[in-house]
Formats: C-alpha cells, structure tokens, sequence
C-alpha cells in the first residue's frame, strides 16, 4: 500500500510536470496576448519531429536548442503574416484561425514524415535508471524532464515579474498604443512574444518526444488536456498552471491506483442482478481516471469560471 | 515526399475509379477495398491496400483467376460503418461483386449486414463479403452470414491458442490483465479468464484492468499497478499507441515480465518493443510471422520487401486470394453464389504452411496459428521488422485441429 502511494506520488508529479512543460507556452501566449492558440498543441508535435529529425543528423542535444528555434520562428512567421490579419476581425477569427492551422500542420507533418510512429530514442547520456523506489526504476530522462519544467517555470516568473522585458510586455497587452507612443514597437513585441511560446511548446515536444510516442496524432492527444491545465488553473497565471498540472497529474495517477466502484463502496444496499443501472454502479474509479480531469474542467468552469489563481473572468 | 506523392496517386485513383467503372467491367474481376485510407486509420488501410495491390499482380502474373484480370478498387470509409455502407453501393453500382474489409468489428457487422440484405433484395446480383480482419467471434456466431467469410482467426480461437500454449508453461503463475475498454477487449479479457480458469485452474489472475481506447498518454501508473500486483505475465489485446506507450512505461520503470499479445506486429509495434529492450519477451499469436523457415513464404516476403517497405502482416490476405481463385476455378464460373458454395468446406495449402479449412457451418477460416516471440535474431533468422534489426521468432505452433471452436452460427443458405 505505501509502495503504491509512494510510487503513485512520483508517477503523479511526473506528469503532472510535463503537463506544465507543454501548457506554459500556452499560458505566456494568453497570458500576453489574450489569444487562445488552439496551435499550440501542434508547435509541441512539431518540436518532437523537428528533434527527431535534427537528432538523427546532428545529436540531441543540438536538436534540443535548434528545434524550438525552428518552431519559434515559425510561430512568428504564423503570428506576423497570419495571426496578426486575423485579429482585427475579434477573438472568433482567432480562433478559428488557429484552428484551422491546427489541421494545416497535422497534414504537412503526415505529408513529410509519414503516419508511423518514429523511432526516436532517450539520448545515450540519460538512458539509465536514476534511482529505484520499491524495485520500481526511475529513468534519469525522466529526473531530466522534471528539472527542465522546473527551471522554466522559475525563469518565466523572474522574467515576467521582475524584469523590464516582463513589465514592456503586459504593458503592451492592455495599453498598446501607450507602449508604442513611448517608442517600443508594438507588433514586434506580439511577434517575439508569440514566437517564444511556441518555442516553448516545442521544448516539451523535443523533450517529450522519446518518452512518449512521435507521431502524426500526438497533438490531438495532447491538446485537450493542455486547455484543461489552463483553465482549470486561472487563465493566463503561470503559477496558476503550474498548481494545475501538478494537481491533475496526481488525480488521474491515483485514480488509476483506485479499482474501487460504486458497487464496492455501497456493495450490501445494492440490488441483485443486472439492471439498466448496473454499469455505471460496477464502473471502478480506475477506469474513469482519464476522464477526470474533464470533470474537474466542468465543475471549475461552473464553481470558479476564473480558475484557481486566475484574476480575470474570462 | 514519396508518401505525398502516392497519396495523390491514391487519390486520383479514387476520382478516376466511376469513371472508369463500366467500361472494362467484361475482361477484369473487382475487388473493392473498403478500409481507411484517410483520417485516424490511414496507416494500417494503406499497408492492406498495398498488399492487396501485391497479392492481385501475384494473380495476374499467372493468368489472373479464369483468364480475367484482378483489379483492386480502393474504397475510403474512414474506419466509420456508415461511410463504409455508401462506399460499398458506390463499388456495386461500378460492378464490383465482391467486395473485402478488415479494419474495425463495427464496420465488418455493418458490411456484413448491408450484404445480406442486398443479397436478398438483389437476386441475381449477389455480392460476396471477404473479411480478412475484424475478428469479433459474434461475426460467425450470432451473426453469421452465407455471404460474409472470415480469413483472420475470431478474437475467441486466437485466446484458445494462446492458453494452450499457456497451458505447457509452468513458470507462468500470476497474470495480469490490460485491455482497452470496447467490445474487442471486453472480450479478450472475458475469454482469458474463462479459458485459463479451465486449462490451468492453479493460474492466479492478479489484475484485470479495462483502460479508455486510445487516450492514456502515460502508462506509468498502469505499470505500477502491474508491478504492485506481483504478477509474472501480462495478457493483452492493445493495439498501436496503447501498445507501444504500455511498453515504454514497462520498461521505463524496469518491469521485467512476458507479455502475451495480439497486435504486437502492427505498425509501431516492432519499434517500441525495440526501444523497450524486451529481447523475446513479447510474444504474440497470430496466422504466421516472416523467419517461419517455410520456403515459399520467404520468397514471397522478399518480393514483398523488394517492392514495398513493409512485411507482410497479413498472411490470411494470401490465403484468401488464393482460395478466390482456387474456387472460382472450381466452380468455374465468377457468380458470387458458386464461388460463395466452392469455398465452404475447402481445404488448402495455407501461405505458412501446412491445412486450412473453410468450415461450412460458420464461413470461418481455421488454419495453422502460431505464437511467436520478438528479438534479436539468430543466422536462420533472415528478417528484421521495421529496420529495428530484430526479428520474429518462433515459439510454439498449434496444429489446425486445436483451434477448432464450436459455432452458434445457424445460416440461411440461398
């Protein structure tokens, strides 16, 4: 029993950190720019293939910075020439347009790599057990993962709180023509900015991509969980995100430990024999456990529409 | 930018296909392919398709069947039975009179029964149902049609394969179940506990988990349970990423255990075993794997390999090709009726070799299965999968005879 909870405790943080890892570029871009990238999921597939393909030529660790570079500046490019046409049209436009080039993206990647998954391995450096909790092996990737969702997420902080960059930045979202008047370019703040959280979703793709499965499909996987990261922890807080992630990393790591149902908690008052009702009665809490987050999105949105750290209703 | 390239051949192919469907009706016999070639799917449809394609040049090659060239008609249905049912019109309406599908039990009970009753309402006219892959036990059971033949082993005779091999394994004690949560794993899992409770009553199940179909990102806190449990073995019908991610997160935590499965050959696969490190330790049963050591299966594979960059993964798709054949030229004639009566009850030489038999109660196909292992190869070992470098192994085979599994089957018979 403790072993499960110690090892469902790991495994939870685990996640739940690399939840943080792809959903805080979403959150800066939000949290910056007030746009809801339904991309985003796709800049984190793209990192993956880009790190697959650069790793395979050049190594991993030249891929883990040139990759997000290449999605960062694809980001821009979508920001400046796409985005920024879009956005006089309102946040429906939006979007819609991101969206759309969610599908856009998803195609060229089949069209270039194929649909199989990619043979896209743990670099040498890191591929060995970090430490053995009750006979269960951590992988030093894994202990990477962690340390890299950490340190992003105090350096975005510092960054955005306490620098000149961070403070020009979230001028430039509520009093932009005040921020330009004062001499700093406006559209290349958005663009930089964009650009950064893209290279951020591409970081956790490159990052993640060996660990778990590079293929065509991996954003449309992903990208429902990230939305419910970012709301349920306060739409664009950081800190907001970073509670989030971890609190539905572990829900779903120790439901999935539960093999509980409601038949088993209320077993002597339940009815003999099969009825309409006894599915949902023998359904254990394990086998719901990857629904669940949705369910906290729902009461979230009913009990807290900001979220939990968030400061503005959205 | 080769997979661009025959995407648009492919789907100029699909435009150009009305077009040109009365017209060569006379000296070709169609085949329309109903599977995906777009969407979730398109990986596996596309590999059938190509094999399909290869199986028909084999034909043609030799004369095609009665002195007719075989023509496979690709058919998109996005894995989805009720695009699969007006893709199905569209191939009757351009000729086709027989038509296979293999991808997804749901499509295969809905093309079953668009068949029959076409078949009813169209005297004359019949069409004939070839399913190489769908492998719900109730499609020859319950529902079971004339009209409608199973090549592939039902879900039901590969888990009696699997548990009487089993069965001759002492070292297996403990086994834990894993299955996606829909009618397929339902009933591997339903079927494994009945059948180890028979065979091998000393077998303790320490686990039987459902999981939602392709929407668990991470294994890890399945793997931990798998551990917690003590179990030895794993029993487990996933398929692409449930398997693949199940596998990585075994490995990642350092699970040492045999894996028994369905699917582990299917696309992706053979690479996150690889990647996994489990030399032999997966094993899988299904109708034949490449390095059988069965000669003319090899020389096939290599012509395969020669032309495509995949192995053959379909076996069956082999045996029901030549069966077509062998019973049109029984029958001598391509009406869907005679061809549909020279099958029943016809035994062959299956592609692996050794004795197949189409049993006529039921239109289910049993033949030879064999449980093989997946890892590093020996000299006799000639191919690799997926250029991980590693190879399929045999471990055990079971004889025709002891897959035989009784048939509720009642059919009408025109």
């Amino acid at each position: 029993m403790l072993e499960l909870i110690a090892i469902s405790t790991l495994n939870g943080i685990l996640f739940g950190m690399l939840l943080f890892l792809m959903a805080s570029g979403l959150t800066v871009i939000f949290s910056m720019l007030g746009v809801l990238n339904f991309a985003h999921a796709s800049f984190y597939m793209l990192g993956a293939f880009f790190g697959y393909q650069l790793s395979r030529w050049i190594g991993f660790w030249p891929a883990l910075v040139i990759a997000p570079a290449l999605a960062g500046c694809i980001g821009a490019a979508v920001e400046r020439y796409g985005l920024r046409n879009v956005h006089k049209n309102g946040h429906v436009a939006e979007l819609l347009f991101t969206f759309g080039l969610a599908f856009a993206i998803e195609e060229v990647v089949q069209m270039i790599w194929g649909k199989a998954p990619m043979d896209y391995r743990v670099p040498a450096l890191l591929d060995f057990p970090a430490f053995t909790v009750f006979s269960t092996n951590y992988p030093a990737y894994k202990m990477f993962m962690l340390a890299v969702a950490v340190a992003i997420f105090v350096a975005l902080l510092v960054v955005l709180k306490k620098t000149r960059i961070g403070m020009i930045v979230q001028a430039a979202l509520t009093h932009p023509h005040m921020v330009g008047h004062l001499g700093h370019n406006v559209g290349r703040i958005f663009m930089t900015v964009f650009g950064f959280g893209t290279a951020l979703a591409a970081v956790a793709g490159v990052i993640a991509g060996p660990a778990l499965v590079t293929q065509s499909n991996m954003a449309g996987l992903l990208g429902p969980i990230l939305f419910v990261v970012v709301v349920v922890g306060g739409l664009g807080s950081l800190p907001g995100a970073f509670i989030a992630s971890l609190l539905i990393g572990l829900l779903q790591t120790f439901a999935v430990s539960i093999n509980a149902s409601l038949a088993s908690v209320f077993g002597p008052l339940a009815t003999s024999g099969p009825s309409l009702l006894s599915d949902i009665w023998n359904v254990s809490i394990a086998q719901i456990a990857p629904v669940l987050p949705y369910m906290l999105l729902v009461l979230i949105l009913i009990f807290r529409p900001m979220g939990l750290l968030g400061t503005r209703e959205s | 930018m080769r997979r661009s390239l025959s995407t648009a051949l492919m789907t100029a192919a699909l435009l150009a296909l009305p077009l040109c469907g009365g017209a060569s009706a006379e000296d070709t016999v169609k085949l329309g392919y109903i599977d995906p070639l777009s969407g979730g799917g398109a990986s596996v449809g596309e590999v059938g398709f190509k094999t399909f394609q290869f199986l028909a040049d084999e034909l043609n090659a030799k004369g095609g069947i009665l002195g007719k060239k075989v023509e496979i008609v690709p058919l998109d249905n996005k894995t989805n039975p009720q695009e699969s049912l007006v893709q199905a019109q569209k191939a009757i309406d351009a000729g086709v009179r027989y038509i296979t599908q293999g991808n997804g039990s749901s499509v295969a009970a809905a093309l079953s029964d668009f068949v029959t009753k076409f078949n009813e309402r169209n005297p004359g006219k019949e069409v004939l149902y070839f399913n190489y892959a769908a492998v719900d036990p109730v499609l020859t059971n319950d529902k079971c049609s004339f009209w409608h033949f199973r090549w592939d082993a039902s879900s039901d005779i590969k888990m009696e394969a699997l548990t009487n091999y089993i069965k001759t394994v002492p070292a297996v004690k403990k086994v834990y179940l894993i299955n996606q949560d829909y009618s397929f794993g339902e009933s591997v899992r339903t079927e494994a506990k009945a059948m180890l409770a028979k065979k091998r009553p000393d077998i303790q199940i320490v686990g039987d988990e459902l999981h939602p179909l392709l929407k668990v990102t991470d294994f890890a806190p399945y793997i931990a349970k798998i551990k917690a449990s003590g179990a030895d073995s794993v029993i487990t019908g996933n398929w692409g990423q449930d398997f693949a991610l199940l596998l990585k997160a075994a490995a990642d935590a350092g699970l040492k255990v045999d894996w028994f499965t369905y699917y582990a050959g299917g696309t992706g696969g053979p690479t996150a075993i690889k990647q996994a490190n489990l030399d032999h330790q997966v094993f899988q049963i299904s109708e034949g794997v490449p390095n059988l050591g069965y000669a003319p299966a090899a020389e096939f594979e290599k012509a395969l390999r020669a032309k495509y960059d995949f192995s053959l993964f379909y076996p069956r798709a082999v045996n029901e090709m030549r069966m077509f054949k062998a019973a049109a030229e029984k029958a001598n004639s391509l009406d869907p009726v005679k061809v549909a009566k020279a099958l029943e009850g016809m035994e062959v030489e299956v592609y692996d070799g050794g004795k197949g038999v189409m049993r006529k109660d039921d239109h289910q196909f049993f033949q030879p299965m064999y449980i093989s292992s997946f890892g590093a190869r020996n000299d006799k070992e000639p191919f690799d999968e997926e250029k991980t470098g590693w190879g399929w192994r045999l471990v055990a085979k079971i004889d025709t005879p002891n897959t035989v599994l009784p048939t509720t089957c009642k059919m009408d018979r025109p």
